[in-house]
């Protein structure tokens, strides 16, 4: 009896042991816990959401295969075919703005001024405030009866009357690029700083002992070196922009007429408010070719060449 | 199943004696409340309750509920707990608890809710012909929305909240009305007399879920309709055209900056001076007459409202958010549901809500068109008669998700903002509404 128990003990602990000792079976271990959150909340609703895409399920009620359907009459419904105007337009405009603004900040913020820090802190307030307040700050900006920026206009005498800012539906398009990027500036800046504190200065010393000029050392320096970060700040900002949601339900609902409408509150608005869920998630679904054009492009034409990883090409 | 109390025959009779020495013969032969039986449901042992409602419109509205809520919890001792979220949110929150079978027992929820997911709530026919046979009748409106097959009934009318005009007094008479006109050629002229006169009327013609209804009134007083009693989409029609180009007129008499309006924005211009005619419910006005500012206290004198105009086709065609009470089949306590809902909606509690609500919501039942808060200020009269004239949301078809995907979608609102405003013809905005609304009716 006891010899069957310590062969059995032996053979538990070998397997411990086992275990433990194989860093093949310890690392699929450690990476349980992730997988599983992953799959329950990325995989399981990325997969659900698109296979509703599919079904023309309503909100409390399930729904039935019907293929493409919900894709063909998206494709033909000109509200989807503006809102995916929209979500380009703002989404390339939004981010190019952001990006130049971003980049000239953060070399700002990395030059040594006086009260550094302080400076620092306050261009993160944009990102602090939470989007949904500061859409609210935006939506009294551009009221079309309240408008400070109008009162102030009219007080110099350069206006007759009010700016429609969100009545027209250019005027409500560039409005909300604007609350997108004084909203999404410091991510751009903050990020880009970091990586600018990332280079020598002595590529700057001795290009400058080389008779550099800003604009030379900026070139051939700084964007270079700093192209890594920009390619993932770049396609987080993209991601966040493509998406947006707050601003636009906050500002104007989609509205005038459409012309601010993003795939996401389309989305927001077939599925939940119109209970379309299957048609709702099939606008979602059609972001998703959007998004991985947008991480292909940065992953493939900005990221981190062979040169620069001591490479000689 | 319902518990008709026989006890309560013998107090009707003496009720009805009662009033027909108070009113005379006539008033108890005409009075709905001598005619009652008593009804009441036994709640379940240990019952406990949860009720989803929309979030208060006026302060008023939900201290009076909620003091309702106490008196219903110390007289059964069931336990009710009550959560309350934008109106805008209780929709879908309220289709997922139909669609998990978990959730709320009680959903107080918008327009056509009841219809999206009928199988799933609890029937209450019994309550519903046991108040209306008691409170003089439940209005159209309430049966279109709540009893589709005019068999079951899928819930109770709570009521709803009217979208009328509210005008500027002084601002009317100077622009040469002594009264506010009663039709719409009427209504088109005083609104381009008021524009002469520096002061514009203004409705909102963004995506606003509310405020946007007035879009309904206008398509349906020129005689145009979304869909036909068949669920026809029809809405590309001459009739719809004329009002549009109805609508064209009167958009050029509007302050600027209304395509852009969502709910609150003309309670701010209204409550600011900007404008003098506007479309809203009584807050407008509850929040003058409560407010701090002496300033816009004193508006609240000038504040008058009065019914939409009637259009060509001659009869009030109304649009208001109407409000539903739905039990769930998946509650372990359907009595004591019924009961919570019985007792809210008797003379003793809904009375008091409603006048703790200041006019806001208007009543299902034609009894409380007596309730004495349509009379404690003349002003508030207009309102008592919103779920009377109203027209449901997917008028004049049937209701389901096919009315509430259109309506959700601003189609309507769209299509009169694209018209008016210019960016479309009229025709071009009704062949697109045509074309989005078949996709929701499904042609």
């Amino acid at each position: 009896m006891a010899a069957v128990l310590g062969t059995h003990v032996e053979r538990k602990r070998s397997w411990v042991e086992r275990f433990q000792n194989s860093p093949n079976a310890l690392g699929w271990a450690f990476m349980l816990p992730a997988t599983v959150l992953l799959v329950l909340f990325l995989t399981y609703p990325l997969g659900l959401g698109t296979w509703l895409g599919f079904t023309d399920a309503k909100i409390g009620r399930g729904g039935e295969w019907i293929g493409f359907e919900n894709f063909g009459f998206l494709i033909g419904d000109d509200v989807t075919r503006l809102a995916l105007f929209n979500t380009l337009f703002y989404t390339t405009v939004a981010s190019i703005v952001k990006f130049v603004l971003g980049l000239w900040l953060a070399i700002l913020l990395n030059k040594k001024l006086p009260f550094q820090s302080f400076f620092r802190a306050v261009v993160l307030l944009p990102w602090i405030v939470p989007t949904a307040l500061s859409a609210i700050a935006f939506w009294w900006i551009f009221d079309s009866q309240f408008s400070i920026i109008s009162w102030v206009l009219m007080k110099m005498g350069l206006i007759n009357s009010y700016i429609d800012f969100l009545g027209n539906p250019w005027n409500a398009r560039i409005s909300t690029i604007i609350a997108n990027v004084w909203r999404g500036i410091p991510f751009v800046a903050i990020s880009l700083l970091a990586g600018l504190q990332t280079i020598s200065p002595s590529y700057y010393e001795a290009s400058a002992i080389d008779g550099a000029t800003p604009w030379q050392q900026f070139r051939h320096i700084t964007l270079p070196l700093l192209t890594p970060i920009i390619a993932v700040v770049m396609t987080f900002s993209v991601l966040f922009t493509f998406t947006d949601f707050q601003l636009i339900y906050v500002l104007t609902r989609g509205g005038p007429l459409n012309s601010t409408h993003l795939m996401a509150t389309l989305a927001f608005q077939r599925a939940i408010s119109g209970g379309a869920l299957g048609e709702g998630a099939a606008i979602a679904t059609l972001m998703v070719p959007f998004l991985l054009a947008a991480i292909m492009f940065s992953y493939f034409g900005l990221q981190r060449r062979a040169w620069q990883q001591g490479g000689d090409k | 199943m319902s518990d008709f109390n026989n006890r309560r025959k013998i107090l009707k009779s003496s009720a009805g004696a009662a009033a027909a020495a108070s009113l005379g013969v006539g008033g108890m032969l005409f009075s709905p409340f001598a005619q009652a039986q008593n009804m009441t449901f036994k709640p379940e042992k240990g019952a406990k309750l949860r009720v989803l409602r929309w979030s208060r419109f006026v302060q008023g509205d939900i201290d009076a509920y909620m003091a309702n809520v106490k008196k219903f919890t110390e007289l059964t001792g069931v336990e009710v707990r009550v959560d309350n979220e934008g109106w805008e949110d209780v929709r879908p929150k309220a289709a997922v608890a139909a669609n998990t079978g978990a959730g709320p027992d009680i959903i107080l929820s918008t327009n056509d809710d009841a219809n999206l997911y009928p199988d799933k709530l609890l029937d209450v026919t019994d309550l519903a012909e046991y108040l209306g046979k008691k409170y003089g009748g439940w209005y159209p409106a309430v049966e279109a929305y709540l009893r589709p097959d005019g068999k079951k009934w899928l819930g109770l009318g709570l009521g709803a909240s009217g979208s009328y005009i509210v005008y500027r007094q002084s601002q009317v008479k100077a622009a040469g009305f002594d009264t506010f006109p009663k039709d719409t050629a009427g209504f088109l002229k005083l609104c381009q007399a008021l524009k002469e006169k520096g002061t514009p009327p203004g409705m909102a013609l963004g995506n606003a879920t509310g405020d946007g209804l007035w879009c309904n009134w206008l398509i349906w007083a020129f005689g145009g309709q979304l869909v036909d009693k068949n669920n026809k989409v029809v809405i590309d029609s001459p009739e719809t055209q004329k009002a549009l180009e109805y609508g064209k007129e009167l958009y050029a008499t509007f302050i600027p900056g209304t395509l852009s309006w969502l709910d609150p924005n003309n309670n701010k211009a209204f409550l600011d001076g900007q404008i003098s005619v506007t479309n809203n419910g009584i807050s407008v006005y509850y929040a003058a007459k409560n407010a701090t500012d002496p300033k816009v206290k004193e508006l609240a004198a000038d504040i008058q409202h009065a019914s939409f105009p009637v259009g060509p086709i001659g009869t009030p065609t109304e649009s208001h958010l109407f409000f539903n009470q739905m039990i769930f089949k998946y509650t372990k306590y359907p009595q004591a549901a019924k009961e919570f809902l019985r007792f809210m909606m008797e003379k003793e509690q809904f009375e008091g809500w409603l006048g703790g609500a200041g006019g806001y919501i208007a009543q299902p039942l034609r009894a409380y068109e007596s309730a004495p808060v349509w009379t404690a200020d003349p002003k508030n009269t207009v309102y008592r008669d919103g779920v009377k004239n109203m027209r449901p949301a997917g008028y004049a078809g049937k209701l389901g998700y096919a009315s509430a995907g259109a309506g959700a979608d601003f189609i309507v609102v769209n299509m009169v903002a694209e018209a008016v405003s210019g960016s479309k013809t009229p025709k071009e905005a009704m062949e697109r509404a045509q074309k989005r609304a078949e996709r929701y009716y499904k042609v």
